[in-house]
């Protein structure tokens, strides 16, 4: 079953072509089962595949087949290979499971939709790169993948390309991921430079042997792609924006695989980083301040995807913060996990959305438990997950990390813990205001006014709301619940949506029990194998007070929100509502020079300088012709003089030759 | 005691030089043709000159020939000058100047 | 004796050659050309080539100076050019600085050396006999073709102008004027 691994990615390749042959044809709902098909039928082969290499001893676990030489040149002989090995395979289960998942969320979300066979051949295409990423053999072909799945970002986050917002979001993001796929590329020229050779196998065999100096570059520059394509600082503003995708597309590439890429990349190149321990801690700390900044900053959010945008940013950070502290298997592990929870709350959101008639602003929601249950009680399970409560998930993946960290840098670990605390606070607080407290939403008025609210421009203060297109482009709104007139009721979601919210919460409830054996299972992947060296009882000691921060974010949550103790406006500071102003910063760091200079370029140096130079030598030339041009008077005495000054010419010469 | 040949080449070579200045200085065109003639005149002077200092016959003879030549031209010349500024009153070597650039 | 008349007949060359570019009436030119065209005979009598001071006195004096007048008085008399303005820009001083630059040129190629070349090569000039024998024998022999081409040069001339100068009886086209 093993030798089957290059159909995990060529499922949804041919799912992809098929779309595009015929996608129009086929219409919705077909191409959505399609696609979800291909999705499902890879995740099968994933599960055939992983049973195959479960079945070896532990250090024999890695398979490498070569489907042909992809780029045989001189000296560099990369192949379409694939690797596949306990990393991949386990990157592969949850990019195919989840993936599957939110493939048929989506047949129910993206119905009426004009373009619906469209958005499933991006997102089959996407999970082909992807798959292609996690699976290959190779950096060139992670490469290949890298791009792909950034190009498929851009395809889908500007799906709804009408709205100028879009439009900008999806360049925004490709043109941010651009600067770290920068790092990426120098850093396959110089392993290539040093090493000979591009494929996995042999570099990280070499790892221990690199120069320091080579190693540290190498490593930087893998980490600098690596904080492009998963939104660290200060590469992460792209994130937000992209919620101007659909919300399948949020939860997929947004929170579950995409952005795992650059985490992935770390801990598949995890010899190199050993080899530069200086690396290491600018990860770690790169990945603390970006989990506390984000997590300030959903503080203050009120869009409903907006949170979760900067929820996602946080946890990457978490993710990074464990890679820099050695804890690879513990970055896996919340990977893992995240995947799980941030999905289900992604797509909640999107049945909260989907059922408030495109409503996003969670200050016009409330009390939605008693209309959504299905939705509440699957959102409350991933809340519970990400805020850390034992015994889900995030609980036993978080406390790794931080146990991580204290023994990496205390300074690192209280960041940690106080991002674990704003983590649990700023969910409390989206879940108390959409599904709890007093309905904001009882009028007809509100959500027609919501509904012709134009996106504002990226880059300014999510305490506008972003909206997806109006319902009756999409279908969904209007068909059911009221509309515009008459009262307006908030209503469940159809089937094909509440079945995969229902296994997503299953997975975030219950994925704790993953943390051992997962620790086995990824072994082998590591070069040097990282052992937890605290005490059992400092160990308890980190699990009481993570667990406490937790619930006191929790607490504080619920004061404010739900008991209504404080000022809101005291605990959203317009600084946190506006992100820091990061946007504002980068328009006028590197967009207006960038303007200037563009300006400069092409109304200075092009159009007066070289076309001046180009029409002054014509000008000149023209010039001097018309000067020319008087010599020839028509005068015969003129020309008469000419001659005689030439015949004195030539007399002088004939004297200076002589003398 | 002879006059030494150089002599009666300077004189010949200052007798051109006039000519020449006569030429390009002068507007009425009969003039500028008698310069002309000065300048031939010159060239004589010189022939015979080198014929003398040379000891060589073929000076003279190329003298002959000159001087036929120069007879031809005037007629030429003057034939010319005569259909071209028949009717003017005042006609100058700058009035022909329709080639001008 | 040989300089006096050297330098007498010099000056009239001098003198005749200036009043030919300096007058501003062609008849007063035409008669400095005569005294000019006197003066070179002269020199050539003085270097013993008699017939061509012969021939120079019948032919240009006589003959070439005529047909000028007979032009000056053809086409009015009374033209005299306005010898102060100068209507092209720079004529006048570079002509005078050209005239200046030949003159320069001519003696300082010369110095010490006036004359370089073969000798005696058609003929010597002081072999016994008369000048227009020794001419005449040099001209029928060695150089009949050029003879015989300069006479049917002198037909060709005539006719050219006995063509160019008529009055055409159908409206001029030769000579038209421009202006």
């Amino acid at each position: 079953m093993i030798h089957a691994v290059w159909l995990i990615p060529a499922l949804p390749l041919a799912g992809f072509l098929v779309l595009l042959a015929s996608g129009k044809k086929l219409g919705d709902p077909k191409a959505g089962y399609l696609a979800t098909s291909a999705m499902a039928a890879s995740f099968l082969v994933t599960v055939g595949v992983w049973i195959d290499l479960m079945g070896r001893h532990a250090e024999e676990r890695r398979f490498e087949q070569d489907l042909f030489a992809w780029m045989p040149v001189g000296g560099l002989h990369v192949d379409i290979g694939f690797l596949v090995d306990p990393l991949s395979v386990t990157m592969a289960l949850f990019v195919t499971g989840v993936g599957a998942l939110i493939h048929l969320y989506a047949i129910g979300y993206m119905h009426g939709d004009g373009r619906y066979h469209q958005f499933f051949l991006y997102l089959n295409l996407f999970a082909f790169s992807m798959l292609m990423l996690v699976l290959s053999s190779s950096f060139l072909l992670t490469f290949l993948g890298w791009e792909g799945v950034g190009a498929c970002s851009y395809f889908l986050i500007s799906f709804w390309f009408e709205r100028p917002s879009a439009a900008t979001a999806g360049k925004k993001a490709f043109v941010i991921n651009r600067v770290g796929d920068f790092g990426f590329m120098l850093a396959m020229f110089l392993i290539f430079a040093t090493v000979g050779s591009l494929n996995y196998v042999p570099v990280l065999e070499e790892a221990g042997t690199l120069a320091k100096g080579t190693a540290t570059a190498i490593a930087l520059l893998l980490f600098v792609g690596a904080v492009g394509k998963s939104a660290q600082l200060p590469l992460y503003v792209w994130l937000p924006d992209a919620m101007e995708g659909p919300t399948p597309v949020s939860a997929l590439i947004h929170a579950a695989t995409m952005v795992t890429a650059g985490v992935f990349l770390m801990v598949r190149v995890n010899p190199i980083l050993d080899a530069a321990p200086g690396v290491l801690t600018l990860i770690a700390t790169v990945g603390a301040l970006t989990a506390l900044f984000a997590a300030t900053i959903a503080c203050a959010q009120n869009d409903i995807k907006k949170v979760l945008a900067y929820s996602t940013v946080s946890q990457l950070g978490y993710m990074f913060l464990a890679v820099g502290s050695g804890a690879y298997i513990a970055a896996i592990f919340h990977m893992v996990t995240h995947a799980f929870f941030k999905a289900l709350l992604f797509l909640g959101a999107g049945s909260v959305i989907h059922g408030m008639h495109d409503e996003q602003d969670m200050k016009r929601m409330g009390a939605l438990r008693k209309w959504m249950p299905v939705t509440s009680g699957t959102f409350i399970v991933g809340w519970l997950a990400i805020a850390g409560v034992p015994p889900f998930s995030g609980f036993w993946s978080k406390d790794d990390i931080l146990l991580g960290a204290w023994e990496k840098n205390r300074l690192l670990w209280l960041i940690g813990l106080i991002t674990a605390l704003m983590t649990a606070y700023y969910m409390t607080r989206q879940v108390i205001l959409v599904f709890y407290g007093k309905a904001q939403w009882g009028t007809a008025a509100a959500p027609a006014a919501s509904r012709h609210d134009p996106g504002p421009s990226p880059g300014e203060a999510a305490a506008e709301p972003e909206h997806e297109p109006a319902a009756s482009a999409n279908g969904h709104g209007s068909a059911h619940g009221g509309g515009a007139h008459g009262e307006f009721k908030p209503h469940e979601s159809p089937g094909t949506m509440a079945f995969p919210l229902v296994v997503l919460a299953a997975l975030a409830a219950l994925g704790g029990i993953l943390k051992t054996p997962l620790e086995h299972w990824l072994e082998p992947v590591l070069a040097h194998p990282h052992h937890f060296t605290s005490s059992s009882s400092t160990k308890l000691g980190l699990i009481v007070v993570t667990t406490a921060a937790a619930l006191a974010g929790l607490a504080i949550a619920y004061a404010i929100w739900a008991k209504r103790r404080v000022r809101e406006s005291a605990v959203e500071p317009s600084l946190l509502q506006h992100a820091w102003y990061v946007d504002e910063l980068y328009e006028a760091l590197v967009w207006k020079p960038s303007r200037a200079l563009a300006n400069a370029s092409a109304f200075i140096v092009d159009a007066k300088i070289i076309d001046g130079t180009v029409n002054g030598v014509g000008a000149l030339v023209r010039a001097g012709g018309s000067r020319l041009r008087t010599v020839q008077s028509g005068f015969v005495r003129n020309y008469a003089l000419a001659v005689a000054v030439g015949a004195v010419a030539i007399l002088a010469y004939a004297v200076a030759r002589t003398s | 005691m002879s006059v030494p040949g150089a002599w009666y080449l300077g004189l010949a070579a200052m007798l051109f030089t006039i000519g020449g200045v006569g030429l390009l200085v002068r507007r009425n065109v009969l003039i500028m043709f008698m310069c002309v003639e000065l300048m031939l005149n010159a060239v004589n002077l010189t022939f015979v000159t080198y014929a003398r200092m040379l000891n060589d016959i073929g000076g003279q003879v190329v003298v002959f020939f000159v001087l036929v030549v120069a007879a031809a031209e005037v007629v030429v010349g003057l034939a010319i000058i005569v259909s071209i500024f028949r009717r003017r009153a005042d006609a100058t070597a700058d009035d022909v100047s329709l080639l001008r650039g | 004796m040989d300089w006096a008349v050297f330098l007498v007949a010099a000056a009239a060359v001098l003198s005749g050659a200036l009043g030919v570019i300096l007058s501003a009436h062609p008849v007063h030119s035409a008669l400095s050309l005569v005294l000019t065209l006197f003066g070179i005979a002269v020199l050539f009598v003085a270097q013993e080539a008699h017939f061509l001071a012969a021939v120079q006195v019948i032919v240009y004096a006589g003959a070439i100076v005529v047909l000028f007048l007979f032009v000056i008085m053809l086409l009015g008399v009374d033209r005299s050019e306005n010898v102060a303005t100068e209507p092209l820009r720079g004529q006048r001083p570079i002509a005078y600085l050209a005239g200046i630059g030949v003159i320069a040129a001519v003696f300082l190629l010369a110095r010490t050396t006036w004359v370089s070349g073969a000798e005696s090569v058609a003929g010597a000039a002081d072999a016994p006999g008369g000048n227009v024998e020794k001419v005449a024998s040099s001209l029928f022999t060695r150089y009949l073709l050029a003879f015989e081409m300069t006479s049917v040069l002198l037909v060709i001339a005539v006719i050219g102008a006995v063509v160019l100068a008529r009055h055409s009886p159908s409206g001029g086209v030769h000579g038209s004027e421009e202006r």
